[in-house]
């Protein structure tokens, strides 16, 4: 389905990402670890089509997104939603029409100029905001919601892009433990319940184990682990991190639980391994 | 979840006020649409029958001007080096008015400004009169001023310069005051509690916040001054405006020299709208910095 050729991104002297290869056969829920400025992010923007690729290939069902130009690139980008960490909402504006800006590659630009969308897309718009549980929102304006929120109606416009893949970087990451668990079981629906693939960076290590079927590490550019989350050992995490043997997950945890359980899960993690 | 049946006529009635909501905005949309087109309609119709002849009959002969100034500059081109080396003077006088009254005018900007901006001013009370001084620098129009200012000091630049920084200092005041707005007042309480006087807080705490705004917008009114400067030469201040008014004039076969000047002028507002650009960049974002990842 979704096939990463060598795909290098440089910056100048710097090797954001360097020669990753990855490939997905069936919808699958992917998580991408590692430190910042590993190349998550950029990886995700290549993928979208927000940066352009120095050099390798991304292949999509045989066809190779990274030569697409003008309207065929904005309707692969349309069939391919991203969601980021800072939301990216339009924050006067209200929150159906945020999720209707997920049709904008389908509509004429003075339609939607003059916010003139159909009833049906409206009416799809409210029902995917009721799926996620902020259907009460609709004629609020974005900014006067909570980021949690906010990031549920970022997935909204998504979904209402009726996308293929989802990427997502960092969904989590500005977002409290309760409203990260929120967003991160929404994303997990959407997967199995809709058969989409998602591809999320995570900056934390149990997120990743609890919710994906697939874990990327990456470190300097480089993949550097492609394996199910139980591959996914405190010394495998080490390697792709970097760090020490002071390195302890429950340090980085957002998880609710770990607050309770954190000192016994370890133990327990260091005996297994 | 709750329930479904709950959950049903819940949603139901979200898409019925959603839609009605909508309804409602397309509504005042066409509203001030059909305004709009009216008032364009209107407006256009009474600028249109005061004038002296008729814009629908007019316009097809909007470009006479210039294709004579074209063909006869063309005819002529040989000579053209020429009247650009005689016209560079006039150009660099310009300039001069130009740099000199936006330098006077930033530094009178900056001043009633900060004296009338909230939460800085040094006579709170007094802001009001500062604002209205302001609006009147920015109200009168430049050419107002400099032909009044001719009457009194005679032809030549100064009175110019003068006109030109009165303006400027009105319209900069206006701007920096916004931008001061928005500047944090926690630096100055803090050079406040060391004992610094007005002047004191205002330029090391409030300039140093608001410097690259400043800067910019100065930089923006320099360009717009030196249009300025060239049209004040069209009453009798001198520079590249005089020259370009003596040669534009209908029936004296000089277009070869307005052709000349005018290239001069575009060119010089094409140099310092490049090198301001290449500041403000540089202003506003520091230094290139490495790319980050």
């Amino acid at each position: 389905m979704l096939r990463i050729d060598k795909l290098t991104k440089r910056f100048g002297a710097n090797t954001a990402v360097d020669a990753a290869t990855l490939e997905v056969d069936k919808p699958c829920m992917i998580g991408i670890i590692g430190r910042s400025g590993a190349g998550k992010s950029t990886l995700l923007r290549m993928i979208n089509r927000l940066s352009d690729a120095s050099a390798g290939r991304i292949l999509f069902e045989g066809r190779d997104i990274t030569r697409l130009r003008g309207s065929e690139k904005r309707a692969w980008q349309a069939q391919c939603a991203m969601i980021f960490q800072q939301f990216n909402l339009v924050p006067r504006m209200d929150v159906v029409s945020n999720v209707l800006h997920g049709t904008l590659n389908r509509r004429s630009t003075l339609a939607t100029m003059f916010n003139l969308y159909p009833t049906g897309d409206i009416h799809r718009a409210i029902d995917i905001l009721d799926r996620l549980g902020i259907a009460e929102h609709a004629a609020k304006r974005a900014e006067a919601l909570s980021g949690g929120q906010q990031q549920r109606v970022a997935i909204a416009r998504a979904l209402m892009q009726d996308p293929t893949i989802i990427l997502a970087d960092e969904p989590i990451a500005s977002l409290d433990p309760m409203n990260a668990q929120v967003v991160m079981q929404s994303l997990r629906r959407i997967h199995e319940e809709d058969g989409r693939t998602v591809i999320a960076n995570l900056h934390t290590l149990d997120t990743a184990r609890r919710y994906c079927d697939r874990v990327v590490g990456m470190r300097d550019g480089r993949i550097v682990f492609d394996g199910l989350p139980e591959q996914l050992t405190t010394g495998v995490a080490r390697e792709i991190y970097g760090a020490d043997a002071s390195f302890s997950e429950a340090a980085t945890s957002t998880e609710i639980g770990t607050l309770d359980a954190a000192q016994d899960a370890i133990y327990q993690a260091e005996a297994t391994v | 979840m709750t329930d479904l049946t709950g959950g049903v006529t819940d949603i139901t009635r979200v898409h019925d006020e959603y839609i009605a909501l909508t309804r409602r905005k397309r509504v005042y949309g066409g509203i001030l649409l059909i305004l709009f087109v009216a008032l364009m309609a209107a407006g256009f119709r009474t600028a249109d029958s005061r004038n002296a002849g008729s814009f629908a009959e007019g316009w097809t002969h909007v470009f006479d001007y210039p294709a004579e100034v074209l063909a006869e500059a063309l005819e002529k081109s040989a000579q053209l080096p020429g009247h650009l080396l005689h016209f560079l003077p006039a150009l660099v006088e310009t300039l001069n008015i130009a740099a000199a009254a936006t330098l006077a005018g930033t530094l009178a900007g900056t001043v009633l400004a900060l004296l009338s901006t909230r939460g800085l001013a040094y006579w709170p009370r007094l802001i009001p009169l500062f604002r209205r001084i302001a609006d009147i620098c920015r109200a009168v129009p430049e050419i107002v001023i400099a032909l009044v200012l001719i009457f009194v000091l005679g032809g030549g630049p100064v009175p110019a310069m003068i006109a030109i920084a009165i303006h400027t200092a009105g319209a900069l005041g206006k701007l920096f005051s916004e931008v001061s707005e928005n500047a944090s007042l926690k630096p100055v309480e803090g050079l406040e509690s060391v004992g610094a006087n007005w002047a004191q807080r205002m330029y090391l705490g409030v300039i140093p916040q608001v410097g690259p705004n400043f800067v910019s917008y100065a930089l923006l009114r320099f360009e717009i001054n030196i249009r300025a400067s060239a049209i004040l030469g069209f009453v009798g201040a001198g520079g590249i405006g005089y020259e370009l008014r003596n040669a534009m004039s209908w029936g004296q076969g000089r277009y070869d020299e307005a052709a000349a000047i005018f290239l001069l002028l575009f060119s010089a507002i094409v140099v310092v709208d490049q090198v301001s650009d290449r500041l403000r960049e540089r202003l506003t974002h520091g230094a290139k910095a490495g790319a980050t990842a």
